[in-house]
């Protein structure tokens, strides 16, 4: 290891890791098949089986609500404790007013903590996470929530309505002896790559297309699971578990090879197939999924993807204590199987894509 | 705009935040200072569990309004386990699924809001209890 | 003083009515319909000026943008200077106001009262109308939920079955005897009758409550001259009507805060008060104007008022005791259900109602030798419950 590559790698003055953490997916299904009856007169192969939609009566907040009660259940500790609410996502619900007064509010988390909203397309969760490792790590607070959670768009016939989907994870970092699962090491891979975005007063964004794969998705993904690796000095095959943002189904199937990883590693997290992209919520709701199956002293790699673009790697080790903690919430296995089909017409009034 | 109503209300509105009776114990929702049990005063935090079951329910297609975007919606009276009965609508749930005395948990979910400019309001509602394996 | 708290000076009498028909009066205002219902009230009178008048009404603040009352109708009726005031309990608004005038002449300091009730439900569409009525439940832990009234006593209709296990269709004979009488009253909205496979085919408004179920909610304005006993005219047309007793009482206004959300507690009270004060009981009722917004309201009014064991007041309807001539008639002119819910003025509609049964000139929906009357308005889900004895007066 270079120098200058152990100051690349982030590792907090303390260890730190996840002492709590849960999931949240809506119970609504819209098949792609839908999607492809709709725009493509029923012609067309599909990216995925079906993804999650949020109902009429929920959104960013009150799925984070959620989530975060899950992870407090976990963590079993006094929300009061809690120094920092960050909610990563692109679909909050107010363009000014934050997600993360609501959602300290509701959990009891207020009046004696931090809160804010973060924005990195996809990775807009694990931003906050990382930002999460730095403040309870440096001694600063205990505990710090940090959340990445959707109800992603996707202009109605565009390819994306296929798997924009709605859902995420919330984590609580504190002390690792308090820790299921400890962080080893983080690093984040940052350019200004500009695949897919969303202008200020639009309502749907736009991409690439193809531009989204190559120079944005794989490059940056590659890049810092690569470089965390390296610095750590950590091979594919020590790892237990990969969990990598899913856009689709074939993105994280590839990028898995091309970094040496087995499809094995990959199926526990890659839930993209039955719930859709969930963007910010996306690699950590995979990550949830792994955490509800993890032993003792398996090894996790989390790799984000963020567009606009970066990415942020994270590996971390499994404690004994994650087995106490499966019983303690909802497993992510249970709100997935928790499935209600709806048709394009209940799914477009849904998401407000009636025009009135 | 309305606003301040229902911020003085957020903890008993996201959290179903009441008292407890320091005299006689009695859980009390909504909290109302006065004990309706014993009459005297009572005013400490409870934080309510959230599980209870459905004492009644009927689905509405006629909403007042301001409410005409979410019909038909399903509207309840929650016993809930600690005692006291709350309205709340039920979600995550089809039209013909409730029962009376379906066990049912609360979720805080957003009530509505005024119409695309005024704040966005949440609230207490009850789904069927999530299954778990 | 304690011993004569509840014995007026003098009595109370009704000595003029007026009601205009209720309906859908698209081209009448609101105070040309109180206008209506005041002149004629006042012509029984042979044209008598009140001290006072009583407005009852819920919904003009929001409907028709427009609050006191008391002063524009005084105002728009020729009688500036006189002391006239809104008197608001949600739908017992009627009841309320005729309480706060036998109040004002039983004290000694209003010698003769109008009470006026009017309501315009037309202004505003359904939407708008269901969510200035959800007003009268608990705006915090009520009607934020999206409730209307329909939902709530929907509710309570829900669990009175199954708590008591009431049959199919048992409530059929509550719209079934309101339509009967209405259908002979000329100032109803509704005046056919209708059969029980009409009920049992009717649409459903909010589970299990189906049109039947539900009264109309129409305009109207109707009025009554009240007069202290020292200050009757000579020779009036037509017999003055006693108000034997006069009793309201409040409950919990939400429902889920009720010890026993299937009983109306305030009906009881005010029912009980009322008996106790004209010295009587249920037995010595020739009818019983009761507030029959929803059918579930009318079973559970009559259990309130002693005529019923609780859970056992449908069946007043199934056995046709509820008819015109049966054991305890109800709804005599058609109720909320035929003639017709007027919000704040169904109160002052059962009086006038009441006391043309007592006077004899109900005609094809006379209940014979009708003496004693008991009318009784609700506001909310029965938060409000204002109750009256009526009697008729042979000679004095």
């Amino acid at each position: 290891m270079t120098e200058e590559r152990d100051q690349r790698i982030m590792q907090p003055k303390s260890p730190v890791g996840f002492v709590g953490y849960g999931a949240y997916i809506p119970r609504y299904r819209l098949p792609a098949t839908e999607v492809a009856r709709i725009w493509k007169g029923g012609a067309s192969g599909t990216p995925i089986d079906e993804k999650a939609v949020a109902g009429l009566d929920e959104d960013v907040i009150t799925m984070s609500i959620e989530a975060s009660r899950n992870a407090l259940a976990r963590a079993q500790i006094n929300p009061a404790d809690i120094r920092a609410v960050w909610v990563g996502s692109e679909s909050h619900p107010y363009s000014v007013k934050p997600t993360s007064t609501v959602v300290a509010e509701a959990i009891g988390a207020t009046p004696h903590t931090l809160a804010a909203d973060w924005e990195f397309a996809c990775k807009a969760g694990t931003e906050a996470v990382q930002a999460a490792i730095g403040f309870t790590g440096s001694g600063m607070a205990r505990y710090a929530l940090a959340i990445g959670m959707d109800t992603a768009q996707g202009r109605p016939g565009d390819p994306l309505e296929y798997t924009a989907g709605a859902g995420g994870a919330a984590y609580i970092l504190g002390p690792a002896d308090e820790s299921l699962a400890v962080v080893d090491g983080s690093y984040s891979y940052t350019t200004d790559t500009p695949d897919f975005w969303r202008r200020a007063d639009e309502k749907y964004p736009s991409h690439g297309e193809r531009f989204t794969g190559e120079p944005a998705y794989f490059h940056h993904i590659t890049s810092s699971a690569q470089e965390l690796m390296e610095a750590l000095g950590t091979k594919p095959a020590d790892y237990s578990f990969v969990v990598f943002h899913q856009p689709n189904t074939k993105f994280p199937q590839r990028v898995a090879k091309t970094l040496g990883f087995t499809s094995e590693q990959l199926e526990t997290g890659l839930l993209v197939p039955r719930i859709g992209n969930v963007y910010a919520g996306s690699a950590l709701v995979g990550l949830t999924a792994v955490l509800d199956v993890a032993k003792p002293g398996d090894r996790i790699l989390l790799v984000s993807y963020g567009s606009g673009a970066g990415s942020d790697a994270m590996s971390m080790h499994v404690t004994e204590r994650i087995l106490e903690s499966h019983e303690l919430a909802p497993r992510t296995e249970d709100y997935i199987n928790r499935r209600t089909e709806i048709d394009y017409a209940t799914y477009a009034r849904f998401r407000g894509k009636l025009s009135q | 705009m309305e606003i301040t109503s229902h911020w003085r209300i957020k903890k008993q509105r996201y959290a179903l935040v009441g008292e407890v009776c320091p005299h006689c114990a009695a859980k009390i929702f909504p909290p109302r200072d006065i004990c309706p049990e014993c009459g005297d005063e009572a005013k400490d935090h409870y934080q309510f569990s959230g599980r209870g079951e459905v004492y009644s329910y009927t689905t509405l297609y006629n909403a007042p309004a301001g409410y005409e975007e979410q019909a038909p919606y399903t509207v309840a009276m929650v016993q809930l386990e600690e005692g006291p009965l709350v309205t709340a609508q039920l979600t995550d749930i089809d039209v013909n699924e409730p029962e009376v005395g379906m066990p049912v948990e609360m979720v805080t979910r957003k009530l509505g809001s005024e119409g695309d400019r005024g704040i966005l309001i949440y609230g207490y509602k009850f789904r069927p209890v999530l299954e778990t394996a | 003083m304690m011993a004569n708290k509840n014995k007026p000076k003098n009595d109370v009498f009704i000595i003029g009515v007026g009601m205009t028909p209720v309906g859908e009066h698209w081209d009448r205002s609101l105070r040309e319909l109180a206008l209506e219902a005041m002149t004629t009230a006042r012509e029984e009178t042979g044209a008598m000026r009140p001290e006072a008048v009583y407005v009852a009404n819920m919904l003009a603040p929001a409907l028709s943008r427009q609050s006191h009352l008391g002063a524009l109708l005084a105002d728009f009726s020729g009688m500036r200077g006189i002391e006239a005031v809104t008197i608001e309990a949600a739908g017992a608004s009627g009841g309320m106001a005729l309480r706060q005038a036998y109040l004002a002449l039983a004290s000694g300091m209003v010698n003769t009262a109008l009470v006026v009730g009017v309501e315009k439900i037309t202004e505003r569409v359904t939407a708008e109308v269901e969510a200035a009525l959800i007003t009268s439940s608990d705006a915090d832990y009520e009607s934020i939920h999206g409730l209307t009234q329909t939902a709530l006593a929907a509710m309570l209709m829900r669990r009175y079955e199954f708590e008591f296990n009431v049959p199919e269709y048992a409530f059929a004979g509550f719209s079934i005897t309101a339509h009967a009488n209405g259908a002979k009253n000329p100032k109803a909205m509704f005046r056919r009758p209708i059969k029980l496979e009409t009920y049992q085919r009717a649409a459903i408004l909010s589970d299990p409550i189906n049109m039947f179920d539900a009264a109309p909610m129409a305009d109207g304005a109707a009025a009554i001259f009240l007069a202290r006993g020292d200050v009757l005219p000579s020779n009036p047309p037509f017999p003055p009507v006693r108000i034997d007793a006069s009793a309201t009482a409040v409950s919990a206004v939400a429902v889920h805060d009720r010890p026993n959300p299937l009983s109306f507690a305030a009906a009881e009270k005010a029912a009980r008060i009322a008996f106790d004060r004209a010295k009587i009981n249920q037995d010595q009722i020739d009818f019983f104007e009761l507030h029959d917004r929803y059918s579930i309201f009318a079973a559970l009014s009559l259990e309130a008022a002693g005529f019923a064991a609780p859970g056992e007041g449908w069946k007043l309807a199934e056995s046709g005791a509820i008819a015109l001539n049966g054991q305890i008639p109800i709804c005599t002119f058609g109720g909320s259900k035929a003639r017709g819910d007027t919000g704040g003025a169904t109160g002052v509609y059962q009086a006038v109602e009441a006391a043309l049964q007592l006077q004899g000139r109900a005609s094809e929906i006379q209940v014979a030798d009708a003496r004693i009357g008991l009318i009784q308005s609700l506001g909310g889900i029965g938060s409000t419950a204002t109750t009256h004895i009526l009697s008729t007066v042979e000679t004095l």
